[in-house]
Parts: structure tokens; sequence; C-alpha cells
């Protein structure tokens, strides 16, 4: 079991470096700034969204039947369909097509699924070459790192170090940052990669129960290189990718690419419907978890994540912590409703890595009420006990004191007065993180209750108020 | 016609000049408050860290006192979303529950849908940035976001607008979040203040003279920092500003001496 990971303190540590931070900060909102403008070019965009929660939600309703018909499909067109339970499960679905082909090469477009699932170090353990072919998973792999975006994997990634990782695995002229001469050398290395590789794995973005198709967007074609070079296909995904017809896709090719980087249309949408002649193609259907999700009543909904990544690029958290500070394979707002699920204990923190601005949820292409679902993580991490003592305790007192006003209103006075006369030092410290980067307000002489009894006594209908007047002789 | 005013707590025991003002522009347009004295807390800081448990007795006691009331008004987004969204999730059950959420108002929305004012007489010869709080406007629906493409009455903006002399500064972000989240601020300590940081930036490069908020708690996180960094940024509550108050006075959180002060 893997150890509990603290969003706060990993969030500290990037933010330390403020400029980078800002950077990063700039850089989302610079995608979610174009995002808006693209949404606002469609009148009809709000009831796109509307439909596409419907259909989701249509599907998550019915996925045995929909996985049915879509395996059915596939099959009918010569496509080999494989369940896989969880993450081990694919893994050694995917390494026993691998060996069956003899083959140690194999290229990899993007897929989180096969992230989630850790295939990469799956396949290297077990002798077999994998090149990721996307520009910015392939940066990261690299530097051995892991995406900070589900989008932008490697947004975190300044230009001039995408240099000093290119001139030390590509061999590049040391110092170079432009863009346009790194992406030419990137695409050399793919493209003897490409000609190499003798089995081809990419994600699916939306399967078509109907067909018993599936379709693959990518902004740089590399899926299509991978898919189409190689004489073996294998295309892993979540059983929640399903959708029910054709018809439905153009609700989501509209929205996906809108959400996730402003683009009307993703450069490359192509659609798979079996194998080439003489060729294989594999499709692996994973569940790891989803079916759980999928009973829930409070977080069924994630299931309908089309993995657009605009929650990220909006989230005021995410764009100033970096991805990485999620400790996750997907990160972000819903990546904070999904891990959870996946282990509760590890990843108890972050639901409240998150200000409840709502911001992902008005964003979400498919409505999933993402800060609702962290609010509804925080009740079930609290009454798991997952919270830390110092937390409930501190939250039980303030119960107790609010459940009797009058000892409230004298610790408010008691509080204000030693505000006013308590030397800074007793009052800024590290026992009062607020204070360390925040002045408190000046304390008033005087609460508004205490105003009220002076200047409105009498008007006052409440009992406690109507006794202390009583004591008073009034 | 019965008003009664929902104080929240920090605003009663920090800021009890907000609820002064409140309760001038409600009796300002007459209308008879009340105040009931043995409230404190709705619950929402024990909510939002998921301890129903410690939250409920809170919201059981705001339906004991606040049911009598035909109307309920509080100067506050967050603390009237607490009632109308998340109530239920601690007193469900209760009968009096739909009723009371149904006549739960924050103050602009009220002032501005239920008990119509007119502000046009007032003066505030001021640049003010409006500071949109997220539970306001994405909860409450106080005015239009910028994620959602739905055309929305910009509630507090347009009550503000009625103010002669008062302009509004552009933002770069026009409804970002400040950082403050409750007891977010201080268990995200570091993500809170690099957000509450890049607002008070936004307002001062937009030229702001006054911050202007209908939720003060964002505004004591944002203040806490323009204090710290010495900026001569002043925040008002937006009750602040339409009850008359000077920029200059209400940095000060005491109660002006004499209330009834329109200027
Ligand atoms: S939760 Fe919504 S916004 Fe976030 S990645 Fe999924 S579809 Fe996109």
């Amino acid at each position: 079991m893997a150890t509990v990971s603290e969003h706060p303190e990993k969030a500290a540590a990037y933010i330390a470096d403020r400029s980078r931070s800002r950077w990063h900060d700039g850089a989302l909102w610079f995608v979610r700034s174009k995002r808006d403008r693209m949404a606002h070019s469609l009148p009809e965009w709000e009831r796109l969204r509307s439909t596409a929660s419907q259909i989701k939600a249509h599907t998550i309703a019915n996925l045995p039947e929909i996985l049915q018909q879509f395996e059915a499909n596939a099959k009918a067109r010569g496509v080999h369909v494989h369940w896989a339970a969880d993450a081990q499960e694919h893994n050694e679905i995917v390494l026993e097509i691998i060996r069956k082909q003899n083959a140690t090469r194999v290229v990899k477009s993007k897929s989180m699924l096969t992230e989630e699932c850790h295939l990469n170090p799956h396949l290297e353990v077990n002798g077999i070459e994998v090149i990721d072919t996307d520009l910015g998973e392939r940066i990261v792999q690299m530097r051995g790192e892991r995406p900070s975006h589900i989008v932008l994997p490697a947004i975190h990634i300044k230009k001039e170090e995408v240099g000093e990782t290119f001139a030390k695995y590509l061999g590049t002229e040391p110092g170079a940052s432009d863009p346009q001469y790194l992406t030419e050398a990137a695409r050399q290395h793919l493209r003897s990669k490409f000609l190499e590789a003798e089995v081809g794995i990419t994600g699916v973005n939306f399967a078509i129960a109907e067909t018993g198709g599936f379709v693959v967007c990518t902004n740089e074609g590399n899926a299509d290189l991978g898919a189409s070079l190689p004489r073996v296909h294998i295309a892993c995904m979540g059983i929640e990718k399903l959708i029910p017809r054709l018809v439905d896709l153009s609700v989501f090719v509209r929205l996906l690419a809108r959400s996730a980087t402003g683009q009307p249309i993703t450069t490359y949408t192509s659609h798979f419907h079996g194998p080439r002649p003489g060729c294989e193609l594999h499709i692996v259907l994973v569940d790891n978890g989803r079916s759980r999700i999928r009973d829930s009543d409070e977080f069924r909904s994630a299931l309908g994540c089309i993995r657009c990544g605009a929650c990220m690029n909006t989230c005021p958290v995410f764009r100033r912590s970096g991805g990485h500070s999620y400790d996750a394979v997907v990160p972000g707002p819903i990546g904070s409703v999904l891990s959870p699920a996946a282990d509760t204990k590890q990843h108890r923190s972050l639901p409240y890595a998150c200000s409840l601005c709502g911001s992902c949820t008005d964003v979400c292409p498919v409505k999933i009420p993402l800060h609702h679902q962290l609010l509804t993580w925080r009740q079930q991490i609290a009454s798991q006990g997952l919270l830390p003592v110092s937390k409930t305790a501190a939250m039980r007192a303030g119960s107790m004191l609010f459940q009797h006003p009058r000892i409230y209103a004298l610790a408010g006075a008691l509080g204000r007065r030693a505000l006013r006369w308590l030397p800074k030092s007793w009052i800024y410290n590290r026992a009062n993180p607020w204070g360390l980067d925040r002045d408190l307000p000046e304390p008033p002489v005087e609460s508004f209750r205490s105003w009220w009894q002076t200047n409105r006594q009498g008007t006052s209908v409440d009992e406690g108020m109507k006794s202390k007047e009583a004591k008073n002789g009034k | 016609m019965r008003v009664g005013l929902f104080v929240p707590c920090y605003i009663d025991q920090m800021y009890p000049d907000v609820a002064v003002a409140t309760l001038e522009l409600l009796e300002g347009a007459g209308l008879k408050v009340e105040f009931p004295a043995a409230q404190t807390c709705c619950g929402q800081p024990m909510a939002n860290t998921g301890c129903n448990d410690a939250a409920r007795p809170l919201a059981a006691r705001f339906l004991d006192l606040f049911d009598p009331f035909d109307y309920i008004v509080c100067p506050s987004g967050s603390c009237t979303s607490m009632v109308r969204n998340h109530f239920s999730d601690l007193v469900g059950n209760d009968p009096r529950l739909a009723s009371i959420q149904s006549r739960t108002f924050e103050l602009c929305e009220f002032l501005h849908d239920v008990h119509p004012v007119d502000f046009s007489g007032n003066r505030f010869p001021f640049r003010v940035g409006l500071h949109q709080s997220c539970h306001g406007l994405r909860e409450l629906r106080l005015g239009g976001d910028s994620e959602q493409m739905i055309e929305r009455p910009d509630k507090v903006r347009s009550l503000l607008a009625q103010v002669q002399g008062l302009s509004f500064v552009e933002l770069q972000r026009v409804d970002e979040c400040c950082g403050f989240g409750g007891t977010f601020a201080v268990n995200e300590r570091a993500v809170s203040v690099a957000m509450g940081e890049d607002r008070v930036q936004d307002h001062l490069e937009a030229g702001a003279e006054v911050m202007v908020a209908s939720d003060m708690s964002c505004l004591m996180h944002l203040w806490g920092l323009i204090s710290r960094q010495g900026s001569p940024l002043a925040v008002m509550h937006v009750a602040q500003v339409l009850a008359g108050r000077s920029p200059s006075v209400s940095v000060k959180n005491s109660i002006k001496p004499k209330a009834g002060n329109v200027l």
C-alpha cells in the first residue's frame, strides 16, 4: 500500500518558486481563455453540455448492455476484444499480445489508462522498449517524470528545460530553446521509432457501441502513425469511454477540443473500424475500479469524464500548485474525485485541495458536479475517521461553542480584547498559520450583538435576549 | 412583514459595521428588522470540512431561530448558500427546511429581486474593483460567471452601478477565486496566499481605489495580504458602500459613532 501523500506540502514546495508558479498559472490561464472564446462562439454551448451530460448518464446507467453491444459489433468487424478487471490483468493482456508477435519494440500514443495501469514499467521489466510518441509525453518520459496534466503532460516544463533534455538524449545544440528546432529534432527521433516499432498502442477517446468502431483524437497525428505503421494495433480503454450511437459522437467531438485546448476540433480525429488487411486490431476494455464508482450514488456521474482537462486549466489551485502536487495519475478536480475512490486513505488530502470556488463544475463539458463531489468526499473522509484528530477536535469544539450563544459572545469579546492588547509576537507566530503571511483584522471594540443590545433593545424577539433584558430590569 | 437579520459569526465579532450597514439598508427600505440574538454560526466551517455531525446541531438551531420570519437576509453569499444549498445534507428531514430555504436571501439578491431599493441618490466618488465571491456567483447565481455561457443579471454590480460617482475598473480575471475558502486558507496556506496575492495584484493593476465584495470573508483574507504589503487599496463590503460609508471609515472595523449616516 502506498504511503499517504499530502497535497499542502507538495503545493507549498512548488509555490516556493513563485516565478515558476506564476508562469504555470499564466500558461494554463491562456488555455482557459482560449476555451472561453471558443465556447462563446457557439450559441448552443450550454445545450451541448446538457446533451452530453444526458448521453453519458444514459450510457452509465445502461453500461452492461452497451458494452455487450460494442463487443459484438467490434468482433463482427474482426477486432479481438479483451476484458480486464484491473490494472494487472490489463498489463498482462497487453504483454501477452506483444509476446505472441515476438516483438520487443512498441510505440504508444497518449493514453491516461495505460498511465493509470503503469503499463510502461510493466513492459520495460519484461524487456520491451516502449516509446511514448506524444511530444509532451516523450519529454516527460525522457526526464523520468510522470505527466503533470492529462492533456498537456509537459505543461510544467519550460522550453529551455526541454532544450536541456533534448541536448542530453537527442544530441541537439546545448542551450537551444527554439520550439520549432526542438520539435523538428523530436520528429526525426520519433520517426525512426515509428519505423522500427512492431506494435502500436493507442488510447481511445470514444468507442461507439452501435458501430463497434472507436475514435482517437490527437493534435500531432502520432496515434495514426502508431496505429498504421506496425502490423499490430492495441487500443486500451476504460469501460466508461463508450457512447451508444455514432450521432452522439458529434456532441462530444465539438465539446472535447474546445474544452481542452480552445480549438474548434482536434487536428486528427481518426476512426478505427477493424484491422487493416493482414494486420491485427486488439481492444482491451478495463474496469479497474470503474464499476465501483458506477455503484456509488454520489460519484457515478464522474464516469462521464471525457478527459478534456478543462477542470485543471480553470482550477486556481491546480494552476498554482502544479499537477505533480496531486501525486496521482489524474490530477486536478476530477483527479481529486477519482483518486480517493481508488485509495481513500492515500489520497485523503486531495478533496481538501480545493477552495470550493465551483469553477470546475461550471467549466466541465459533461456537467460533472465536481466541487459538490469533493465536498461529499470530505464527508466520507471525516466519517471514515481519516481526518487528523486536530481537525475533528477543532470542529467539535467550535460546534460546542456555537451551540451556546452566551459562551460564544464571551469568547468573542475575550478574543477581540486579546487581539488588541497582546504583544504582536504572541499573535504572529508559527502557531497561527493565518498570520504568517496575512494580517489579522483589526478587532472592533464592540460586536454587532452588543451594539444591537444597546441601540435596538426591545425590538428583539429572541428568547435569550428577553431573559437578559428581564435580568437588567428592562 | 418580519425580516430576520442573519449575521455571520465573523461579521458579528470582527466586522460589526457591515451588519449595522445591512440593518440601515433594510430599515431604510421601510422594513421591520429583527436580530435573533441567540444566533451564532450556520455551521459552514464544520460542514465544509466534512464534519457534518458537528454542523448538524447548528443548522437545527438556525431553523428554530429563523422559522418565524417572512424573510431572512444575510450580508454573505457564502453563508446564504450554506442554508440554501447545503442544509439539506444536515437537516434534510426537517419539514421546515424547504420553506426557510426559499425565504433566505443574500443582501444584494434581496435588494435586487425581492425588495428593490433605489440607490441613485447616493454618491461614492471612487474607482471600485468588484470582487465577485465564488459562492455568490456560482452557488447563488448572483451574476453570470465566465465559465458558463448563460446571461444572468449581475445583481451586486447593478446595485453599485446606481451610485453616483462610482466607477468600476476592469479586471483581467473577472471572477477568479481569492483563495479564502474557509479552512482552506489555513489548511492550504501556500496556495491560498498565492491566490490572494494574485487577486490583489489584479485590482491594483486595474487601478482600483476600493475593492468591494459581497462577502466579508474574502475581504478579510485579501485585506490581510493588502495590509501586510502596505498597498494603498481599501476594502469595503457592498453594504457599507450602499449605506454611504466612506473608504477611510470602513477600514476600521468599528461601528461609526452614530448610525443612519447616509452621505
Ligand atoms: S471532469 Fe469534466 S472538465 Fe474535468 S477532465 Fe473530465 S470532462 Fe473535462
